[in-house]
């Protein structure tokens, strides 16, 4: 991976172009909305695709950890140390409560500290507010510097 | 008087029925391309290899959301028909019945945590759940996944569960 741009434009088309390379995140038509030292906002579009209770029309858990999986390495990667390459050590999953059917779920991750080969991660997921979260998650990534 | 056992043919069937019923009315397991083969009460999920669920193409390897996921479903799965195995070799519920529309609510995931032990490579995988505990209200299930060999699993993960109240007597 190249050494991240300094400028803000910059530093989101890097983002933009770190997701689109990855093809399952294409597969989720996944967007970045915001991207700054460290931290990343991306949103996933609602997609019928991806209910996991038929009965009550609400998304997958697991669709909103690979949101917050992806928004995690991508807070990784525009850390201001400018880690090479990253990868998923383990990630907890809290799941508040139900996403409302027909909305676009966002997730905001922050890397909040970064030694020589890991990097500690935050983040949380929403369908409108993120003071009203559907999920939070905090994990550890492996990185190469 | 002692009573015949049934066809095998017969059971299988139901069984096979009612585990159908359970994965096929969710749309995420199949856009995923997750399914389960069972063997008598024992299931095994197996996440059949397509090009969009790699993350990183230069691996390549398997997007650890969707290693995430198949663990998640999994352990979803495997607790639900626990309790939907009891229900029909008990005759509460008739496998016949059963449809995604008739289907028992689902448990909800409370939390999930995910080891990733190795890169999941661009092939199958395969996992396992163990329902450690399963009281009225809340379940503990671990679940292990792998791909070429058994005992060097690439994912591991544990989780718990709210229960689905019990339908009304």
């Amino acid at each position: 991976m190249q050494d991240i741009p300094p400028d803000t434009d910059a530093r989101r088309d890097f983002a933009r172009r770190f997701i689109q390379a990855l093809p399952h995140c294409g597969a989720l038509n996944m967007g970045v909305e915001e991207v700054g030292e460290g931290y990343a906002i991306l949103s996933m579009p609602w997609d019928d695709r991806l209910v996991g209770d038929p009965a009550t029309g609400v998304i997958h858990g697991g669709a909103v950890s690979t949101l917050m999986d992806t928004c995690g390495g991508t807070a990784v990667m525009t850390h201001p140390k400018g880690p090479k390459t990253t990868a998923t050590l383990d990630l907890r999953i809290d799941y508040m409560r139900a996403a409302e059917p027909g909305k676009a779920i966002s997730a905001k991750a922050t890397c909040y500290h970064m030694t020589r080969t890991v990097a500690f991660v935050r983040a949380v997921a929403s369908d409108g507010d993120f003071d009203n979260p559907v999920a939070t998650a905090a994990g550890a990534f492996a990185v190469t510097t | 008087m002692k009573r015949r056992p049934e066809p095998v043919q017969v059971v299988k069937e139901r069984r096979d029925r009612a585990l159908n019923a359970l994965v096929e009315g969710i749309p995420y397991v199949q856009f995923l391309g997750i399914s389960f083969e069972r063997h008598g009460d024992e299931l095994t999920g197996v996440l059949a290899y397509d090009d969009k669920l790699i993350g990183n193409p230069a691996l390549p390897a398997l997007h650890g959301g969707v290693t995430a996921a198949f663990l998640e479903t999994t352990a979803l799965i495997v607790l639900s028909w626990q309790s939907l195995w009891d229900e029909i070799e008990e005759g509460r519920i008739e496998a016949e019945d059963l449809s995604p529309d008739t289907m028992p609510r689902l448990p909800k995931v409370i939390d999930i945590t995910v080891d990733y032990l190795r890169t999941g490579l661009p092939r199958d995988a395969y996992a396992r759940a163990r329902v450690n505990r399963s009281g009225r209200r809340y379940a503990s299930v671990q679940v292990e996944a792998w791909q070429d060999n058994r005992h060097r699993p690439f994912a591991q993960a544990t989780g718990h569960f709210l229960m689905p109240p019990a339908p009304a007597a």
